[in-house]
């Protein structure tokens, strides 16, 4: 027993370990929040998207020696903003307008490192994530997203929630759709940015969209998936991490098959009535209220 | 929407309005008066402008002619189909109702005026119980109520309603009936649109009959008619009365008649 905790405490005696841990352990805590929303708004695949459209920016900002953070953060909120604008125009669907614009600014960041190659951080970091690759900018840039996201989601609770159940009402409701649309995609853009390095861009995806949907298996309110989503990222990128170090697998990888693990578990605890409540399978029930009109309508008319 | 209240006050009014997609007229040369205190139904098949009507009174579209004038300040709610809705969203009734308090920064928690208001609210209209359920375990009432709720903790003196029975079943439609009929005795403005006019029509203290164009507006003894029915719906339509209320039936169908 105490070899078992000897070595789940070796690593921690790098320095390096304790910052992937802490910005894998903040990366899921923020995906799983965010993830909520672009769940619920049917957009999960605005996450693969949108790391492939980053992924543009990295590889540009790499050709000409631009900053990572900045030029992969302006490319990353165009497309999302892009992405807004062209789903909500109603004539192409979000799916199609995230498969056209991020693909092509996947491609146009392939073609422009096989041109010129890169000059910025690690490829293969970029794309699978990296335990390694952790310096203390990126500690501070995750924490500082996440206290960022946090204050958001706090802050504007009920413009988000309102905007993400039901768009149209809430226009004529006072909020102000279109702004709070926007401001979800550059926290969204800035969450993966931030994240890209330790989670890479072929797995963000699934670390925005697994614990969001073992949330909402677990719970009907919204609040409570809010915040078990968030949990659930957060313990999965603390596990994740961990195995990472010891089997010796890509961060990225082990934090979403942690997450898939989760997934599996509710599955088989709730025997698939958590999934098919989220999958909205569930059949109409009446209530226990059955409410008898005090008047027919013919008494209204005067 | 009547030139017989001229003394009230207007709330909204529509001069010579016209409103399209893609060239395609939905509203053309549109005039109306909505008074405050009336109850309105606003009666078209599918694409009779009824929904952009609505709209144009929301003020989230804009006419492309005429002239709208709401009056300064006023509150409007809007309740949506319900088939609209995903029913499946993660959601409980008080959490939906609380919605209606989303300008400026707002905390996820319900201050204690808040909690006192929704849980008034909900009492008002009969489900204050029910507040902490989720919203796909109501029944058709029970949802329709909900909405009702969180548009009027908005404290509207206008509320439209679009198809608001719309896909619920006969006893539904009495409740939602019966409980708009209400409010609006108790001073509320309401507007809605709907294609069933025995059900909702023709219980409704006023109506406008709308295809493009106005074709007739007044007590539904006056637009109930087999011609301005026709005008409005163009298919042919006979009215009986039966209680002392008009009664659409549909006009024989050749067919029908072979069989």
């Amino acid at each position: 027993m105490s070899s078992i905790w000897t070595s789940f405490l070796e690593p921690f005696a790098y320095q390096f370990f304790v910052k992937g841990l802490l910005v894998a352990t903040m990366a899921g805590l923020l995906c799983g929040l965010l993830g909520v929303y672009i769940t619920l708004r049917g957009m999960s695949y605005i996450g693969h998207g949108l790391s492939h459209a980053v992924f543009g920016g990295f590889a540009a900002s790499s050709v000409i020696s631009f900053n990572y953070y900045l030029g992969a953060g302006i490319w990353g909120m165009a497309s999302a903003l892009a992405i807004n604008r062209v789903s909500r125009s109603r004539r192409i669907g979000a799916d199609a307008a995230i498969g056209v614009i991020t693909t092509a600014s996947f491609a146009l960041g392939i073609a422009l490192l096989s041109l010129y190659g890169n000059k910025g951080p690690s490829f293969d970091a970029a794309l699978f994530g990296s335990i390694i690759g952790v310096a203390d900018t990126d500690v501070w840039v995750v924490a500082a997203v996440t206290v960022f996201t946090v204050i958001v989601v706090l802050g504007r609770y009920r413009a988000l929630l309102f905007s993400t159940f039901d768009p149209d009402v809430a226009d004529v409701s006072g909020v102000r759709v279109a702004r709070t649309d926007a401001l979800l995609m550059l926290v969204l853009s800035l969450a993966i940015l931030a994240t890209l390095n330790i989670i890479g861009v072929t797995l963000v995806a699934a670390t925005l969209v697994i614990p969001a949907v073992v949330a909402r298996m677990l719970t009907d309110s919204f609040s409570r998936m809010l915040w078990l989503s968030a949990i659930i990222g957060a313990v999965g990128g603390f596990i994740g991490m961990n195995l990472s170090y010891h089997l010796d697998v890509p961060s990225g990888t082990m934090i979403v098959l942690v997450d898939a693990a989760a997934f599996c578990l509710v599955l088989m605890a709730t025997g698939g009535r958590g999934l098919r409540g989220a999958a909205g399978l569930d059949e109409y029930v009446d209530g226990p209220l059955s409410l008898t009109p005090r008047a027919t309508p013919s008494q209204i008319a005067p | 929407m009547t030139g017989t209240l001229t003394q009230r006050t207007a709330l909204a009014e529509l001069d010579d309005v016209g409103f399209g997609y893609d060239r395609r007229p939905v509203l053309d040369g549109v005039t109306l008066r909505l008074e405050a205190g009336t109850f309105t139904g606003i009666v078209g098949p599918s694409g009779s402008g009824k929904t952009s009507l609505l709209k144009i009174l929301l003020g989230t579209v804009h006419p492309q002619r005429g002239r709208v004038t709401i009056k300064a300040g006023l509150r409007v709610a809007y309740v949506p189909q319900l088939e609209t809705v995903n029913w499946n969203f993660p959601v409980t009734v008080a959490e939906c109702v609380l919605m209606s308090r989303p300008q400026g920064i707002r905390w996820p928690w319900a201050s204690a005026t808040e909690r006192v208001e929704v849980h008034d609210t909900l009492d008002r209209l009969g489900i204050a119980d029910l507040a902490g359920r989720h919203i796909r375990e109501l029944s058709g009432g029970q949802q329709q109520r909900m909405f009702l709720a969180r548009a009027l903790l908005r404290r509207p003196e206008l509320m439209l309603l679009d198809e608001p029975t719309s896909g619920v079943d006969v006893k539904t439609r009495h409740e939602v009936l019966h409980l708009l009929g209400e409010l609006n005795d108790g001073g509320l403005s309401i507007v809605l649109t709907t294609h069933d006019l025995n059900g909702v029509a023709a219980h409704l203290p006023h109506l406008v009959a709308l295809r493009t164009r106005v074709i007739a507006a007044g007590h539904p003894d006056e637009v109930i008619s087999p011609a301005i029915l026709e005008a409005t719906f163009g298919a042919n339509m006979e009215v009986l009365a039966h209680a002392g209320m008009p009664i659409v039936v549909e006009g024989h169908h050749r067919h029908a008649r072979q069989a």
